[in-house]
């Protein structure tokens, strides 16, 4: 009967969100009164998920799933959740948990709320609050199913460090045919990713050419941020399709939205509306991005991104 | 190759987003509705596989009689024949199944769904679609090459992109890069003729049970006013992030 959460890992390593749907499921349990278990993918310390409310871990070591694969990881993660009779299963909202939810939801008979921000409201009925509408509205979903699904939506509920231990048990899922084959896998292994990342700096046209990106990166290493950009200069060709946010690229909900020379077309607000602090820099201070952000400069991008990179490596140094 | 594209009919993105009925219901009252933006590059990817390959491509829909002129318009692109599903939309589990009774009834090979609607952003339909079906599937595709049954697509993941081999049938979850935005087709004259002519069936819904409900919908709390900071007083800005919005 306990929560079970499916956390992900890279090269061993547990992701930020592993520890964010931990700490998820460890709230719903205590409303349900029960534990948690988390099952892990060829992941080191699986004991450590113990600190954000694990209670046990059920540890898959199987090189067959050294690269994802959606059918294999539900298929392995619903084979866990009818081992413990879980009736809660909780997974992140990263490209790869997106992929597989709608499997695992099939193979449990279980229905799925994706992009959930809150714990639940209630258990019986058991109902979420999820963004809808691109981020223009919250919908509070109630699951009808005896086994739910809820994708949690990164960023939204946090790290909470409970202290406690975690026992790992191996587990050994019998596999599926997975029928979609990694042929090759290209990946800036040396980047903050946009979906992990707690701050984004994002460039728009108003930086003028690609050759103007260097206080783009400077700036996000100083703030250890990933970078990002408009479809604009994703569609010129300044900057790769994988750094587009907005609709129809990347969703971003990061804590710190940094947007530089980007007017805010509405299709890029609705990317972008999830994250909790927006900045703009733009010259122009009837760019509809003031409108939707926080805090805003009204200045030239190219005075004042190098004062900010100087004046954020001053209060780092500082505050180190 | 028998495509079939999965067309959902959603508010256009700069649409008010509002509720009716003690915000229970979406108040479409003057929203205009369009082909849901994903689906779109997924529609023009399977012309590229007509023209080229001599695919045949049918569109559905599962909806009311509302959402016609969405699928007319995908007629007008070029799509060859369109089945509507009627019954209305209730959640992303209810769609897949009617889904896939039109996919088994129809024998298609290939289905291109969008990743996601950008109404409810549910993002589950086609993974669902092809677990009930016992399809491949690729989801966040953003490039689609089918030589006789096998199948090459590019995955965009968290950080990168991925290249896959996989085998018909199958089912794309696909997004902008299937196909690039100055690649889509504003519907001429002719095609908007001929559309009329094309034929649009109207299918009765499949026995299916929602998993899921909206019970209630509510708007985030209004945004205050952006705090301007002077471009000479960056010391003001640092200052806020760390002290005020506790972000660095």
């Amino acid at each position: 009967m306990s929560i079970l959460v499916y956390t992900e890992s890279e090269n061993g390593k547990f992701k930020k969100a592993a520890l964010e749907v931990v700490s998820y499921a460890k709230a719903i349990a205590d409303q349900m009164g029960t534990s948690v278990t988390a099952v892990t993918m060829n992941a080191d310390n699986a004991e450590s998920l113990g600190n954000y409310g694990a209670s046990k871990v059920l540890s898959i070591k199987n090189e067959a799933l050294g690269n994802f694969n959606a059918k294999a990881y539900a298929s392995a993660i619903a084979e866990a959740a009818k081992q413990e009779g879980s009736k809660v299963v909780v997974v992140s909202s990263s490209a790869d948990s997106k992929y597989l939810a709608p499997l695992l939801a099939v193979g449990l008979d279980a229905g799925y709320v994706s992009n959930v921000v809150e714990a639940p409201s209630s258990t019986a009925p058991f109902t979420v609050k999820r963004t809808a509408f691109t981020n223009k509205a919250f919908a509070n979903t109630e699951i009808t199913t005896d086994i739910k699904i809820v994708g949690l939506s990164n960023n939204s509920f946090g790290l909470v460090e409970s202290g406690g231990t975690a026992s790992v048990e191996d587990f050994a899922p019998s596999l599926p045919d997975s029928g979609v084959n990694v042929e090759s896998v290209d990946k800036a292994t040396d980047k903050v990713s946009i979906a992990d990342a707690e701050t984004v700096v994002s460039g728009g046209r108003g930086l003028k050419g690609p050759e103007n990106w260097g206080m783009i990166e400077e700036l996000a290493e100083v703030l250890g941020a990933a970078t990002a950009c408009s479809k604009p200069v994703s569609d010129l060709g300044w900057r790769p399709h994988s750094e587009h946010v907005g609709q129809t690229g990347k969703p971003v909900a990061s804590n710190l939205y940094i947007a530089i020379g980007i007017s805010g077309a509405i299709q890029h607000l609705a990317g972008i509306n999830a994250s909790k602090v927006k900045v703009v820099i733009n010259t122009d201070s009837e760019a509809p991005f003031f409108k939707a952000a926080d805090y805003g400069i009204v200045g030239d991008a190219f005075e004042v991104v190098p004062q900010l990179i100087e004046k954020l490596k001053a209060f780092k140094a500082e505050n180190a | 190759m028998k495509i079939l594209v999965c067309i959902s009919h959603v508010p256009d993105t700069t649409s008010k987003i509002n509720f009716t009925d003690g915000d229970t219901k979406f108040d479409t009252n003057g929203v205009q509705f369009v082909i849901n933006p994903n689906d779109e590059f997924g529609l023009t990817r399977a012309m590229w596989f007509k023209e080229k390959q001599g695919a045949s491509v049918d569109v559905v829909n599962v909806g009311g009689s509302e959402t016609e002129p969405t699928l007319r318009k995908a007629l007008a692109i070029g799509a060859d024949s369109a089945i509507r599903v009627n019954t209305p939309a209730t959640d992303g589990y209810a769609v897949a199944k009617q889904l896939a009774s039109v996919v088994k009834d129809g024998g298609y090979d290939l289905v291109i769904a969008g990743r996601e609607s950008i109404d409810y952003n549910g993002g589950m339909v086609p993974g669902m679609l092809a677990a009930m079906i016992g399809a491949n599937f690729v989801t966040n595709c953003i490039s689609l090459d089918v030589d006789g049954t096998s199948a090459k697509a590019v995955r965009e993941i968290d950080g990168g992109k991925e290249t896959v081999s996989t085998s018909l049938p199958l089912v794309i979850g696909g997004q902008k890069g299937l196909v690039e935005e100055s690649d889509l087709r504003i519907p001429n004259m002719r095609g908007i003729m001929m559309a009329r002519k094309k034929p649009l069936t109207v299918v009765e819904p499949t026995d299916a049970n929602a998993e899921t409900k909206a019970v209630s919908f509510e708007k985030p709390a209004p945004k205050g006013a952006v705090k301007l900071v002077d471009a000479n007083n960056i010391d003001e800005l640092v200052s806020l992030l760390h002290n005020e919005a506790k972000v660095i």
